[in-house]
C-alpha cells in the first residue's frame, strides 16, 4: 500500500472513518465472559521504553502500551492511530499529519503532536544512546545524520509540532513507504514530564505513562508482563479484550507443553512439530508467511576466499543447494523455498521470473552446478575448500549439515564451524567468515526493507558485494513513480551475481487457541493489536 | 587462635580474593569477541560511539575497572544493565535473586533432610529391602539430571494431571516442581554419601561400645553415629551450594521463574559486562561464605579440629 498524494489520502481517511474501531466483532458472535489473552515470550523484555527497545517481543508488548501515528490491521494496511491522515507536500518531502484530537495518555492528558516531536528528538539524541537511533536516518528525517553524530543539536531534527494537533515531518528524500515505517514501536510517542521525572524507571509498572490501549499492571523481569485495559484510550469502548498477559517460557518446547495445558492461548511451534500438531489440533496449528528471510552470505570481499570471488562458483553453491528437501524434512512448517533474497509475501512485490528457479528442476540445478564447478576448475576429486558458520541453534545446525551434504557432491568441501550469537555476528562483521548463516527480517512491508541491504553503502552488506548496477537500481527505486520493477531488476542482478544463497522464507508456525479471534491472518509483518483481540464463548 | 579471630581471618582473605576474582572475570568478559551492542543489525559507528560514551566502554580497560570497583566500594552501586537498559544490575538482582536464594534454600532442605533420612534409613536396615530400595531411588534420582526432570515434571503434573502450574513464579504452588527439580540429585548424592559413612561409623568401637552399655538403638543412631557420619556430607555441602546455583539455570529455563540463574547465563551470551560482573560477585561471596559456614560446623562436629 502506498500513500502518495493527497487525494489518495482524504479516500483513505474515508475509508478509515467507516472501520475506524478496534474489535471488529461480525454481529451474532457470543462472546466469552473471560477476556483475556495470553501469549508466550521466548525471553524476557529487554525495554518498555520505544525509544531503547530493539526486540520484536519488546514491540509486541509495546503495540499495546504506545499508539503511534498509524496501525495495521490484520492484512498489514494501514490504520489511523494518533493520525487521522496526512498530506504530502508536491515534491513529496513534507508530511503533515492531522492527529486526532480525542487521544489521551493514560494519566488523562491530551496526547500531542509535541509528544511525537520529544520522542522522535530523542530517538536521535546522542545522550539517549539509542540503538535504533539510525531508524531516524532510514526514515529519511532530515537532520538525523547529523545529531546522531552530534554534529547539529536534536532540536533541528525535521520534525515539528504546527499546532497541538498538527505534525510536520520533513525528510530529505521522498520515500513512497515512509508512512510504512510510522508503524514501528521507535515512532511511538512518550510524555516529556513523566520521562524526565522519573528517569530510567519512567516504564516501571505503575509508573509508566503510555498513550495504547492497555496499561502496564505489572513486569517482572523474565517471568511475566500483565497489561489491562486503558479507560482514556480514544477507542476504549470498542475495546473487548480485558487483559493481556505475557508469559516469558525460555525454552520452546515448555512452552508448547503449558500451551496444551491451557496456560497459554498462543505460542510458536518447534521445527518439526508442525504436521503432527496439525493433525492433532487442526483448528489450533496455523502458518502463516513471515517477514524474513534465510540466506547463506558469500564473503566475496577482500577477506573472503579466493573461489568466492568467482561467480561461477557462487552459482554453483547456490544451484546444488535442494531447498525443498531442507523445508520439507527439517523445518516442516509451511515456509517457503526461496530462491531469492526480498520475502515473498511482502506487499506488492512479484519475483522477477528467473531461469534457475523457474525453468529448471532440482536435478538440473545440480547439473548445472557440476559444470559451472568444472569451468571453475573444481570437482568432488579436487575440491575448493570453505567453511560454513552458523550460530548456535539446532535447526540452523540440521540445516547446515544437509547443505553441507548437498555440496559434497559437487566438489565443495564445506567445514561447519558453530559459535555464539555474539562470536558469529563479530566474525561476521568482520568479514572473517566464507558463508555464514545470515536472516534478516524486514522493518515495514515493503521490498526495499530487504534490497536495500545489498547495496554497498547499507552497513550491513557484510558479503562485501559491491556492485554499481545494483546501487543505482536502489538509488533510482526511491524516487520512481512504480518501484517494482527496480525492485526485480535488483533481485535479477543478485540472481546473477549469486553473493547470498536463498534457502528459505520464514513461516509464523503457530498454535493459537481456537476461540481467540482478531489475529492477523495475512500480515507478513505479524503486528498484532489487543484491542483487535476477542475471545468467543465455546 | 579462637573461633572469632578465625572468622576474622577468613573474612580478610575474602576481599583480595573477591578483587581478584573481579578482575579475572572482567578481563575474561572483555577478552570475549563481541560486545553488548554487537547485533545482527550492525549499529552506524557514530551510534556505537554514543553507546559506549554512555556506558564508559570507551575509557581504558584499568579505568574501566577502577570505576566500576570504587562504584560498589562507595555507594554499593553495580552500575546500569547494558542490556536490559531501563534498569540497574542491583534491581536486575534483587527481583531475581530473592526468588533463586527461595528456591535454592528449600531445595538444599529438601535434599539434606530426606537424603540424610534416606542414608541412615538404609544403613541402620543394611541389606534388607529398604535398603534396597533406598539405594535404588538414589541411583535413579542421581541419573536423571534436572533438564530431563523438569520436562517430565511439568508433562505430568501440569499437562496430564494439572494439578500443577507449569512455571512461573507468583505463590508457593509454583516452588514444588522447581524445588522437586533442584533437589532431586543432590538429595541422592547425599543419600549415598551418608549411607556408606553411617555404615562405617557403625562398625566402629565407640558405637559397639554404646551398643554394649546397653543403650537404644535409636539413641545410639541419634546421639553417637550421625553426628560423626555428618562429616563427609557437611564437606559436600559446599561444592553442592555452588552447584546448585549453577544448577539454577535449568530451573530457571524450564520453570521460568525469572530467577538470577537465567540471568547470568544471558548476560555472558549478551556481553552484559555489568549483570555478569554482579551476579559472579554475588555467587563468589557466597560461595566464600558457605565455605566458612562449613569449616566451622566441622569444628563443631569434630572437637579435633582446630582453627
Amino acid at each position: 500500500m502506498r500513500l502518495r498524494t493527497t487525494l489518495a489520502c482524504s479516500a483513505l481517511a474515508l475509508g478509515l472513518a467507516l472501520q475506524a474501531q478496534a474489535a471488529d466483532v461480525p454481529e451474532g458472535v457470543t462472546l466469552a465472559k473471560d477476556q483475556t489473552y495470553t501469549f508466550w515470550l521466548l525471553d524476557a523484555i529487554k525495554s518498555m521504553d520505544p525509544q531503547i527497545n530493539t526486540d520484536v517481543e519488546g514491540s509486541d508488548v509495546l503495540r499495546n502500551l504506545f499508539e503511534g501515528l498509524y496501525n495495521e490491521d490484520g492484512n498489514g494496511e494501514l490504520v489511523p492511530g494518533v493520525a487521522l491522515d496526512h498530506e504530502v507536500s508536491e515534491d513529496g518531502k513534507t508530511y503533515t499529519f492531522n492527529l486526532r484530537d480525542d487521544a489521551r495518555w493514560s494519566n488523562g492528558e491530551p496526547v500531542t503532536a509535541g509528544d511525537f516531536v520529544y520522542a522522535w528528538r530523542r530517538l536521535a539524541d546522542p545522550a539517549t544512546a539509542s540503538e535504533y537511533a539510525w531508524y531516524m536516518e532510514l526514515m529519511q528525517v532530515a537532520n538525523a545524520p547529523e545529531i546522531i553524530a552530534g554534529e547539529k543539536s536534536p532540536e533541528e531534527l525535521g520534525v515539528r509540532a504546527v499546532d497541538d494537533h498538527t505534525l510536520e515531518v520533513t525528510i530529505t528524500t521522498p520515500l513512497p513507504y515512509f508512512p510504512q515505517m510510522l508503524v514501528h514501536g521507535s515512532t511511538f510517542p512518550v510524555l516529556q514530564s513523566v520521562v524526565e521525572e522519573h528517569g530510567d524507571d519512567w516504564t516501571d509498572a505503575g509508573t509508566l505513562v503510555g498513550n495504547g490501549a492497555y496499561t502496564l499492571v505489572a513486569h517482572q523481569l523474565g517471568e511475566r508482563v500483565v497489561m489491562e485495559k486503558n479507560d482514556t484510550y480514544w477507542d476504549a469502548d470498542n475495546v473487548v479484550m480485558e487483559k493481556i498477559t505475557a508469559l516469558t517460557i525460555n525454552d520452546v518446547n515448555q512452552a508448547l507443553t503449558r500451551y496444551l495445558a491451557g496456560e497459554l492461548d498462543r505460542v510458536d511451534i518447534p521445527a518439526g512439530q508442525y504436521p503432527r500438531l496439525k493433525k492433532e489440533y487442526p483448528d489450533e496449528a496455523v502458518s502463516t508467511p513471515y517477514n524474513c528471510s534465510y540466506i547463506y552470505m558469500l564473503n566475496v570481499g577482500e577477506k573472503g576466499p579466493e573461489a568466492l570471488k568467482d561467480v561461477r562458483v557462487r552459482k554453483a553453491l547456490a544451484y546444488a543447494i535442494d531447498r525443498d528437501i531442507i523445508v520439507e524434512r527439517i523445518l516442516q512448517g509451511g515456509q517457503k523455498p526461496s530462491y531469492n533474497w526480498t520475502h515473498w509475501a511482502i506487499a506488492d512485490f512479484e519475483r522477477p521470473e528467473l531461469d534457475w528457479a523457474d525453468k529448471m528442476d532440482q536435478a538440473q540445478r545440480v547439473e548445472k552446478a557440476k559444470e559451472l564447478m568444472a569451468e571453475a576448475g573444481y570437482s568432488p576429486d579436487n575440491p575448493v575448500n570453505l567453511t560454513l558458520q552458523y550460530n548456535t541453534s539446532e535447526d540452523h545446525k540440521k540445516i547446515a549439515i544437509a547443505a553441507s551434504q548437498m555440496l559434497k557432491q559437487i566438489g565443495a568441501n564445506i567445514t561447519l564451524d558453530n559459535y555464539e550469537w555474539k562470536i558469529h555476528t563479530d566474525r561476521m562483521q568482520n568479514q572473517d567468515f566464507d558463508m555464514a548463516r545470515y536472516a534478516w527480517c524486514g522493518d515495514y512491508n515493503e521490498a526495499s526493507t530487504y534490497l536495500d541491504l545489498m547495496t554497498s553503502y547499507s552497513g550491513h552488506n557484510n558479503g562485501e558485494f559491491y556492485n554499481d548496477a545494483y546501487d543505482q537500481v536502489m538509488k533510482d527505486s526511491k524516487t520512481a513513480a512504480d518501484p517494482q520493477p527496480l525492485y526485480q531488476e535488483a533481485e535479477r542482478i543478485l540472481a546473477a551475481e549469486m553473493p547470498i544463497i536463498p534457502i528459505y522464507h520464514y513461516a509464523n508456525v503457530d498454535m493459537i487457541s481456537a476461540d481467540i479471534e482478531g489475529l492477523p491472518e495475512n500480515n507478513v509483518n505479524n503486528t498484532w493489536y489487543g484491542k483487535d483481540l476477542y475471545r468467543i464463548a465455546e | 587462635m579462637d573461633l572469632f579471630s578465625y572468622i576474622l581471618k577468613r573474612l580478610a582473605i575474602a576481599i583480595p580474593t573477591l578483587l581478584l576474582l573481579i578482575v579475572i572475570s572482567f578481563l575474561l568478559m572483555h577478552s570475549a569477541p563481541g560486545g553488548p551492542f554487537t547485533s545482527e543489525r550492525e549499529l552506524p559507528p557514530q551510534v556505537l560511539a554514543n553507546l559506549n560514551a554512555k556506558y564508559g566502554l570507551d575509557d581504558p580497560l584499568w579505568k574501566q575497572i577502577g570505576n566500576y570497583v570504587w562504584g560498589i566500594v562507595s555507594e554499593f552501586d553495580f552500575g546500569p544493565s547494558f542490556v536490559y537498559k531501563d534498569r540497574s544490575v542491583n534491581e536486575i538482582i534483587a527481583q531475581g535473586f530473592p526468588i533463586t536464594l527461595t528456591y535454592g534454600l528449600l531445595s538444599f532442605a529438601v535434599a539434606v533432610i530426606v537424603g540424610v533420612g534416606l542414608g541412615v534409613a538404609a544403613a541402620v536396615r543394611h541389606n534388607t529391602l529398604l535398603d534396597y530400595v533406598a539405594v535404588g531411588v538414589s541411583i535413579g534420582a542421581q541419573v536423571l539430571p534436572n533438564f530431563v526432570m523438569a520436562p517430565i515434571l511439568v508433562l505430568v503434573f501440569t499437562l496430564w494431571l494439572g494439578w500443577l502450574p507449569g512455571g512461573g513464579w507468583q505463590g508457593p504452588e509454583y516452588w514444588i516442581m522447581p524445588v522437586i527439580a533442584l533437589s532431586t540429585s543432590f538429595m541422592a548424592s547425599i543419600a549415598r554419601i551418608t549411607r556408606s559413612s553411617m555404615l562405617e561409623v557403625l562398625t566402629s568401637n565407640h558405637i559397639r561400645t554404646a551398643r554394649a552399655k546397653g543403650l537404644p538403638e535409636r539413641l545410639v543412631i541419634l546421639r553417637h553415629a550421625l553426628k560423626p557420619a555428618m562429616l563427609p556430607v557437611i564437606s559436600y555441602l559446599g561444592p553442592a551450594f555452588v552447584a546448585m546455583i549453577t544448577g539454577s539455570v535449568v530451573v530457571d529455563i524450564y520453570f521460568s521463574t525469572g530467577g538470577i540463574g537465567k540471568a547470568f547465563v544471558d548476560s555472558a551470551l549478551n556481553r552484559d559486562y555489568a549483570v555478569m560482573m554482579g551476579v559472579t560477585i554475588l555467587v563468589g561471596a557466597l560461595t566464600i561464605f558457605f565455605n566458612l559456614v562449613v569449616d566451622i560446623l566441622y569444628g563443631w562436629i569434630d572437637p579435633k579440629i582446630r582453627y
